[in-house]
This record gives structure tokens, C-alpha cells and sequence, in this order.
């Protein structure tokens, strides 16, 4: 996927999150640290050019709510980085956005990292990819492309914001 | 002091001395700290992310704050915890603390959150065994956590610890806190003068950064950060001081004293606080006082401390 695919699926995305959620008041974003928070932001920019609404973002950092840490045991610890979430999503609608849909367990900690800041009316999920192999019984509502994938291949996702460039690369060994 | 390359994760197992740690390492610590602070902002104040691990906390020596500090630390991070006190464990019945030890260690614990008497006690359990140590204050030797929750209250409000100007003045001799705080603040750029009464210096405290003044005034003119140490009677026969009183007219912080220091200058104690003694109750509670705020930085820096060890290194 090159910048203006990524560009059309965000655009098709951020349509759809309008036809679905008619009031807009009691939605928000909440991206999964790194890229997740970038394509959040993205999103509320869409929407808000728009003329819809002004959607507030968030960012959630998953580190502590993984359950590979006792897969690990001589592994150094992953970076924690903070959670910035200035919104109640106490009976909120949330979009949480992440790049990469793949086993589902960053989604499994994400959903127990936001339900720990309240209790949302709904969360629905968004991602740029998904690309397959799923561990666990979560599915996307939203979604940029379908990628099928072997699981030895790995999918990067690179954005301006954080990369300096826009694409979506499947690499052969994961 | 020239840019630190950041890591990722501590090198060693345990934490039982500042001097083991990098200037990288301890960024690492404070920078995980502000994420850790964040949980303790929430509602629900707990993540999962040490759920099963088992921590002991086992306190040979009396402590209010470190303890629970640790224990709620611990709980935050949905540790399994147990504090054993020693008034009532065996070691009023006469056991060794190599023997409690072994006999904790039995039960297969993940960490030791280890307060002693005797300096140098949490290394000769490190050298033993299989769990993680924390030292959490050895005799009068080193109380690491509390020197890392200094520099991060130092950093939160300073924004910065290198080139700051930083005043301590107190029990010098007998104060893990001092030597924990000296090995720290050196590494991470800070220029320290120390003061306290003649027998109160230790011999060779140039050798560890500080610079040893002869009056408070000396001290305190110019700093950004006045860090003041408890007397320590418990640790001290009347030979060190002739009396509390005179102590409190040479030494002690007084508003009139703190007003040499820079305006935006911070006061901090360790804790516990002898009022009257080496800080007088208006500065204690005065504006300029953040030792409250090094209480709550403590939770935070402790799950930092906590988190970081629990995931380990290939030694």
C-alpha cells in the first residue's frame, strides 16, 4: 500500500464511521500507541474537515496489560510509555484505531486497558490492516484493507508522522 | 554533562546501590516512573502487569513511608505481596537473617524488598539468592529508591537535574539517603555542597562530589534544591551534638535561611521530619516545600524500580 491507498482507505473509513455513528456527541478516538494514535488523529482530522464534528483523541499505551510477559523471563521488560486519555469514556462511544490486526491480544489488552478508565457504551474497532491469524474471537468493524498473509511474513506499517513516510510493506520473515 | 544513548531495560538483577546504575539506566527509571505516575491518577489505580509475581517485603528495621510506599507500589502493579515486620517474626526468636532468608526463599518468591540494620545487609542476601533483591535501606549505607524519587521530584519541578545547584545539610554521618543521593545527583550532573557540624561530616565526602561548607548560609546561598536529612538520634550517642537547640540555631532551615537560596528554590526532607530541629515548621509547610509531593513520586518510582526488575536480564 502506497500513501494514496492509505489515503483513500482512511477517507472510506472515516465515511464509514460517519454512516454509522449518526450523533457524533458521545464519540471519541482512542489510538493504541504508536501508529494507532497516528491514524486516530488522522481520522478526527478527516471528520472534522468534514464539517462533522470535533472527535477527541487519545492514546493508549497497552505495555502493562500484555500477556506474553512471563514468556519472557529473561527478556528485558517492554517500554512503558504514559496513557493520555483527558476525556471520560465512562458511556462513550470509542473507535479504538491500531494499525495491524493480527492474533487479537494487543486488541484483548487494549480492550482491558480502556474498560480500566471506565465503563464506554461501546467500543468499536478500526485498523488500517487486518491481516489475518487471529488467536482469539475479536473482529474489526472498521477496516482499511484485508491482507492475506503467511505467518512468517511480517506486515510494517510506516507513517509520515512517525517514519517520515506513508506505506504499508509485507516483508518475508516475521 | 553530554547527551545519554537511551536503553530499554536495567543491566542487573537487583537493585542494591545508585553506583550500579548507568546515567542511561537511571533516566530509564524516571522516564518509566511518569508512566507509572499516570496509574496512579486513574480511578482504578491497577494494572496487570505484574499479576502472579510474588514480592515479600521484609522490613528489619521500623518504616512508615518506604514500606508502604512499596506495598501500595506492589499492589498497583498487581503483585502477590506480603511485609513481614520483625517484631513479629522469628527473628525475635533468635533466628539469623541468612536463616529467615533461606527459609522466605523456600517458598519461592520472585523479589525481596529488603530494609536492615546493617549496612551492606542486601548485598550479602543478593550474593545468596534466587529471588531479586530492592534494597529499600541497608544500615548506613545506601536507600536507593529514595535518592531516585528525589531526582525525579527534582526533575518534575526543575525540569532537569543537570546543572542544578543542591544543598544538603544534615546528619551526614550516619545517612544512606545522603550517600544514595550523592552517588546520583554526581551522575547525573548536579553540583552538591553539604553542611553539617564538625563530627557530623564524614572524613573524605570530597572523594563522593560534595562540597563541604561550614555554615548553612554557605550552603543554601544560590540553590536551586535544599534537601534537608533527619538527626538521626536513634543512630547517634549525645557525643555527636551537644543539643537539639543549638543544633536547630546553627543548622537548622529556617525561612530566613531559605530566603538565600534561589526564589523558585525547592525544600525536601526525606522523611520522617524532625520539626523544630533541622527545619523549622514554616518552611516545612511552607510554599517551597515538595516533600509531600516526594511521598507520592515514591509510589510511582517504586512500581518504576519494580516493573524494570521484574523482566530481568540474561546474568
Amino acid at each position: 500500500m502506497d500513501a494514496s491507498r492509505i489515503e483513500r482507505s482512511l477517507a472510506r473509513i472515516a465515511h464509514e464511521i460517519l454512516e454509522r455513528n449518526r450523533d457524533l456527541a458521545d464519540v471519541a478516538l482512542v489510538g493504541i500507541r504508536t501508529r494507532g494514535v497516528v491514524i486516530a488523529e488522522r481520522l478526527a482530522a478527516l471528520i472534522r474537515e468534514a464539517g462533522e464534528a470535533i472527535l477527541p483523541v487519545g492514546s493508549l499505551d497497552i505495555t502493562l496489560y500484555r500477556d506474553d510477559f512471563m514468556r519472557h523471563p529473561v527478556g528485558p521488560q517492554p517500554l512503558v510509555r504514559s496513557t493520555d486519555i483527558r476525556f471520560s469514556v465512562e458511556g462513550r462511544r470509542i473507535l479504538l484505531v491500531d494499525d495491524v490486526l493480527y492474533t487479537g491480544r494487543t486488541i484483548r489488552a487494549a480492550l482491558d486497558a480502556l474498560i480500566d478508565y471506565g465503563r464506554p457504551r461501546s467500543i468499536q474497532l478500526v485498523v488500517l490492516v487486518d491481516r489475518g491469524h487471529r488467536e482469539l474471537p475479536i473482529k474489526a468493524d472498521y477496516v482499511g484493507k484485508n491482507l492475506p498473509t503467511s505467518p512468517v511474513q511480517s506486515v510494517q506499517v510506516r507513517l509520515r508522522e512517525v517514519d517520515g513516510l506513508d506505506e504499508v510493506m509485507l516483508e518475508e520473515g516475521a | 554533562m553530554t547527551a545519554v544513548a537511551p536503553v530499554t531495560a536495567l543491566r542487573g538483577r537487583h537493585l542494591l546501590s545508585i553506583a550500579d546504575l548507568s546515567p542511561a539506566e537511571i533516566t530509564l527509571i524516571l522516564d518509566t516512573a511518569d508512566a507509572m505516575k499516570e496509574v496512579g491518577e486513574r480511578t482504578i489505580k491497577k494494572v496487570p502487569a505484574l499479576r502472579g509475581r510474588t514480592i515479600v517485603n521484609l522490613f528489619f528495621e521500623p518504616s512508615t513511608r518506604t514500606r508502604t510506599s512499596f506495598e501500595i507500589a506492589e499492589k498497583r502493579l498487581s503483585a502477590d505481596t506480603l511485609s513481614l515486620a520483625v517484631s513479629t517474626s522469628s527473628v525475635v526468636k533468635g533466628e539469623t537473617l541468612l536463616d529467615t532468608v533461606d527459609n522466605i526463599e523456600a517458598m519461592s518468591p520472585d523479589m525481596l524488598v529488603v530494609r536492615h540494620a546493617s549496612s551492606g545487609a542486601c548485598q550479602q542476601l543478593a550474593r545468596r539468592c534466587r529471588s531479586r533483591i530492592v534494597n529499600a535501606g541497608d544500615g548506613m549505607h545506601e536507600h536507593p529508591t529514595q535518592a531516585l524519587l528525589d531526582a525525579y521530584t527534582m526533575r518534575q519541578r526543575k525540569g532537569r537535574i543537570d546543572g542544578l545547584q543542591v544543598a544538603i545539610v544534615g546528619d551526614l554521618a550516619h545517612s544512606r539517603v545522603l550517600r544514595s543521593n550523592l552517588l546520583l545527583l554526581r551522575k547525573m550532573g548536579a553540583s552538591i555542597r553539604v553542611t553539617a557540624p564538625r563530627p557530623l561530616i564524614p572524613a573524605g565526602i570530597e572523594a563522593l562530589g560534595a562540597t563541604p561548607c561550614r555554615t548553612i548560609e554557605e550552603a543554601v546561598d544560590g540553590a536551586d534544591v535544599v534537601m534537608m536529612l533527619r538527626i538521626q538520634l536513634e543512630r547517634m550517642q549525645s557525643l555527636f551534638l551537644p543539643s537539639l537547640r543549638e543544633y536547630f540555631a546553627l543548622f537548622g532551615l529556617t525561612a530566613d535561611r531559605m530566603a538565600l537560596a534561589r526564589p523558585d528554590a525547592i525544600v525536601m526532607h526525606p522523611g520522617p521530619m524532625n520539626r523544630g530541629v533541622e527545619i523549622a515548621s514554616e518552611v516545612a509547610d511552607g510554599p517551597q516545600a515538595v516533600i509531600l509531593e516526594q511521598v507520592a513520586n515514591g509510589v510511582a518510582v517504586r512500581m518504576a524500580v519494580l516493573y524494570l526488575l521484574a523482566g530481568g536480564s540474561e546474568d
